[in-house]
């Protein structure tokens, strides 16, 4: 599953862009998810992304998908948790203080980023929903864009620099 | 009199008077008393007010004592006390469980001397978090730092729960809005906003090196008025990395404080090298150990070298010595490094409470 | 003696104990805590803080039990493991006597849903029995689970929670034996105001030796009105106001007065049933009503 998830982050710029053409199908299914029913969709939609997701980025259902703000590197596979950026303690060889045989999830991202060309990962993101945890980020993002927040309701107003 | 009234047992409140008589603190002067407040300054506490005035601070990192015993605590920090303008009281560093560290800054501060208290997501959730720093701040805590915490497998209870609700970026913005707006991270209203100079960590010697400044960036965004960073011994990187700080202009948004701490032998950085992940020891540094006579010594000799040249580095407002197991050399390192110029940091003298004096194991 | 507390020398020679509750204030203000608690200063033998209390932030139960021992009142600082691992409250159970907080209270929380950070993670590491053996262990044996040393141990008098309850024939205190058996020395239940399954209750208790192993303080506090009784009743678990007594505040011309009344009649009550150690007197938000109960009443220990 790791040589795939890398895979998705050396190809972001790419999947980026197909993440941005999925997101517009997806909020343009609005009434037809409206008309089934957000709740009566939540498992079925919730076991189909965590497959693709879980295949293409080691998905860990958070529920609140950062992925275009950390160069399409699913940060919840962090020991740590981390969505802001790598801690203090990255091995000289970029790879991951708790878990040495995996490269950091940061390192990635911040390679990501660079070929996505996204100054995302300079958002500064918002503590995790630990209600969500499980729960579909598709449905969630249709909803929320339809409900007319922003198209990246999870992350604060605040950038760095 | 019996033994039991001697040693203070059964004098209850229903009976005769308060329970601790002894514990209310002596003393018309109150050495934990806050500076008077300044302008444009967030705290009530002295580091804030240094860095402020322009000064090179120099603060010091206290390992807390495996110890119930307070009077462990003061004879710690008593090593600092005129060397130093804060204490780092580090919370469960490398995931070993000591005295907590706001157990240990309410001791400090008792006292009047300033520490900075850690704060790590590893182990508490926002619940916890937010209520450690509004008890921190009232009991006159003046600065906190906010870390991400070393993973719990490097420590000695590897079975606890990693609890990494809120990230370092998180704490920060989340003690920001309390004591700016004084409020919750839900929304509920504090009646007294705590006074925080607010810190964070930064790590200029690791990976992704070139995303280094922008986290630093990102921190500061979220709230962090000062960072102190991880051990240096590698000048040159240090150079690139506040090159970038500078053309960013974050030197001028945060007071950068960098980390220095002597190394005992070539084997100890070595060691610390392949098992201490984050810290950067140069071959040079080692082969420098290495060839000298009185290894100790010259780890000393090197880490007043580095401050030497650390205190000339544009941005750099001061230095954070960490001297793990080498307390007694702080005073010494700082004096021969002539960081403080004439500076004599305040001196606290304390006078430690007479309950607290009395060793807290109860004779069986 | 485990502690330099008054709370377990009174235990110890067997005095009825009157124990009371506070909340830590929502601010970073030491005088705030002693304006809220100072009124019980003198009248209580120890005053408990909750620890993050309706799973909300307040001023951190430690800061606040800290600041309540330096200004002259005992406390009983609570832990819930919903907030914190082991690391962190271990790093407390060592600072607590250090600050001249001699007890502590293991309890396991309200959900983390019912209160306004519902997104926040909850911890749980432990559960409030591992809480107590690893308190146990610091305390008797000065080490740490890992083996490590911590010298001088912590002197702490380990507490937990207990729900009275109408004992049935099957009914067997397994539970309280196993809290017990994890470490408690002592025990503080949720409200008690039907005598009659109390009595029943401690009979209980006493025919499975519960009480000679660990005290007994029983939980009881001032009714504010008749509405609230019947709140109480509907809405916290294992709290049964009987009806008779809530016939009687309704009846009352001073609906508070009578609750002071009939709380200071319970605790007279408490102090004649066999395996009673104290009464723990809870109120929200009601330190003064307390006060004013164990003045107005006179009662002591």
């Amino acid at each position: 599953m790791r040589a795939v998830r890398h895979w998705s982050v050396r190809n972001a710029r790419g999947l980026m862009r197909l993440y941005d053409l999925f997101q517009g199908a997806i909020v343009a299914m609005e009434p037809v998810v409206r008309r089934i029913g957000y709740d009566r969709l939540e498992k079925p939609v919730a076991a189909v992304e965590h497959v693709i997701k879980g295949a293409m980025f080691d998905c860990q259902m958070c529920g609140q998908c950062a992925l275009s703000s950390t160069g399409m590197s699913c940060p919840m596979n962090c020991p740590k948790n981390l969505r802001n950026g790598p801690c203090g303690g990255v091995r000289a060889d970029g790879h991951c203080e708790v878990k040495p045989d995996m490269p950091c999830v940061w390192v990635k991202a911040w390679a990501g980023a660079q070929q996505m060309m996204s100054e995302n990962i300079l958002d500064v993101q918002l503590p995790v929903d630990n209600r969500l945890k499980g729960k579909s980020s598709w449905l969630r993002i249709i909803r929320e864009i339809k409900a007319g927040s922003l198209p990246k309701p999870h992350s604060s107003a605040r950038k760095a620099a | 009199m019996t033994i039991e009234e001697e040693e203070g047992i059964g004098t209850g409140p229903l009976n005769d008077g308060p329970a601790y008589p002894e514990m209310i603190d002596p003393g018309p002067i109150d050495p934990a008393a806050p500076l008077e407040p300044l302008p444009g300054h967030s705290s009530r506490g002295r580091l804030e007010r240094i860095l402020r005035a322009g000064e090179f601070a120099v603060t010091a990192e206290l390992s807390p004592p495996d110890s119930a015993d307070p009077v462990d605590v003061f004879d710690r920090a008593a090593i600092f006390d005129g060397w130093v303008d804060a204490i780092n009281a580090t919370d469960g560093s490398g995931a070993n469980c000591h005295m907590s560290s706001v157990g240990v800054c309410a001791l400090l501060t008792r006292v009047g001397y300033a520490p900075v208290m850690q704060i790590s997501g590893r182990d508490r959730n926002r619940i916890a978090i937010q209520g450690d720093v509004l008890g921190a701040s009232a009991m006159g805590v003046a600065n906190i730092l906010c870390l991400t915490g070393d993973g719990v497998q490097c420590g000695d209870h590897p079975e606890a729960k990693p609890v990494f609700d809120m990230d370092c970026m998180a704490t920060l913005e989340t003690i920001r809005a309390m004591r700016d707006e004084s409020r919750f991270a839900s929304g509920r209203k504090l009646d007294k906003a705590p006074d925080i100079f607010i810190g964070a960590a930064a790590n200029p010697f690791a990976q992704p090196y070139d995303f280094r400044p922008l986290r630093l960036a990102k921190k500061i965004a979220a709230g962090a008025q000062f960072v102190q960073t991880q051990y240096c011994y590698d000048i040159p990187m240090l150079k690139t990395y506040m090159e970038r700080v500078r053309d960013m202009g974050l030197h001028e948004k945060c007071f950068i404080l960098v980390g220095v701490g002597p190394l005992a032998s070539a084997k100890a950085a070595r060691w610390i090298r392949s098992n201490v992940p984050g810290v950067h020891i140069p071959d040079s540094i080692v082969a420098r150990l290495e060839g000298a006579a009185k290894q100790k010594e010259e780890g000393k000799r090197l880490c007043i070298d580095l401050i030497q040249e650390i205190r000339e580095i544009e941005g750099v407002s001061g230095i954070h010595l960490m001297a793990y197991r080498q307390e007694e050399s702080v005073a010494e390192i700082i004096s021969e490094s002539g960081v403080l110029r004439d500076r004599k940091p305040h001196s606290v003298n304390p006078v430690i409470p007479h309950y607290m004096q009395q060793r807290f194991r109860v004779p069986s | 003696m485990k502690t330099k507390g008054n709370l377990e020398a009174k235990l110890a020679r067997g005095e009825f104990v009157i124990t009371a509750e506070t909340t830590p204030p929502d601010g970073a203000d030491e005088q705030s805590v002693m304006d809220k608690v100072g009124c019980l200063k003198g009248l209580v033998d120890a005053v408990n803080v909750t620890d993050g209390a309706g799973a909300r932030s307040h001023m951190s139960a430690f800061a606040c039990a800290a600041i309540m021992a330096k200004n002259g009142i005992e406390p009983v600082l609570q832990f819930t493991v919903r907030d914190r691992n082991r690391l962190a409250i271990q790093g407390e159970f060592i600072g607590a006597p250090a600050m001249g907080i001699p007890n502590i209270l293991c309890l396991h929380g309200d959900a983390i849903t019912n209160g306004d950070q519902p997104d926040a993670k909850p911890v749980e590491d432990v559960d409030s029995k591992g809480l107590m053996s690893m308190a146990r262990m610091l305390r008797d044996e000065g080490k740490l689970p890992s083996g490590r040393e911590i010298n001088p141990a912590p002197g702490l008098l380990i507490g937990a929670a207990d729900t009275p309850r109408d004992p049935d024939a099957s009914f067997k205190p397994t539970g309280l034996q196993g809290k017990i058996d994890a470490g408690a020395d002592f025990f503080q239940t949720q409200f008690a105001y039907d005598i009659e399954v109390l009595r029943r209750y401690m009979a209980v208790l006493n025919d499975a030796g519960i009480t000679e192993q660990a005290h007994f303080i029983v939980g009881v506090g001032p009714l504010i009105s008749a509405k609230s009784a019947r709140w109480m009743t509907e809405n916290l678990f294992g709290v049964h106001v009987p009806d008779a007594v809530i016939a009687r505040i309704e009846g009352a011309q001073d609906q508070k007065a009578e609750g002071r009344k009939i709380c200071a009649e319970l605790v007279e009550q408490f102090k004649e049933i066999k395996g009673i150690s104290g009464a723990h007197l809870m109120a929200p938000r009601g330190e003064k009503a307390i006060a004013e109960t164990l003045t107005e009443y006179k009662l002591r220990g």
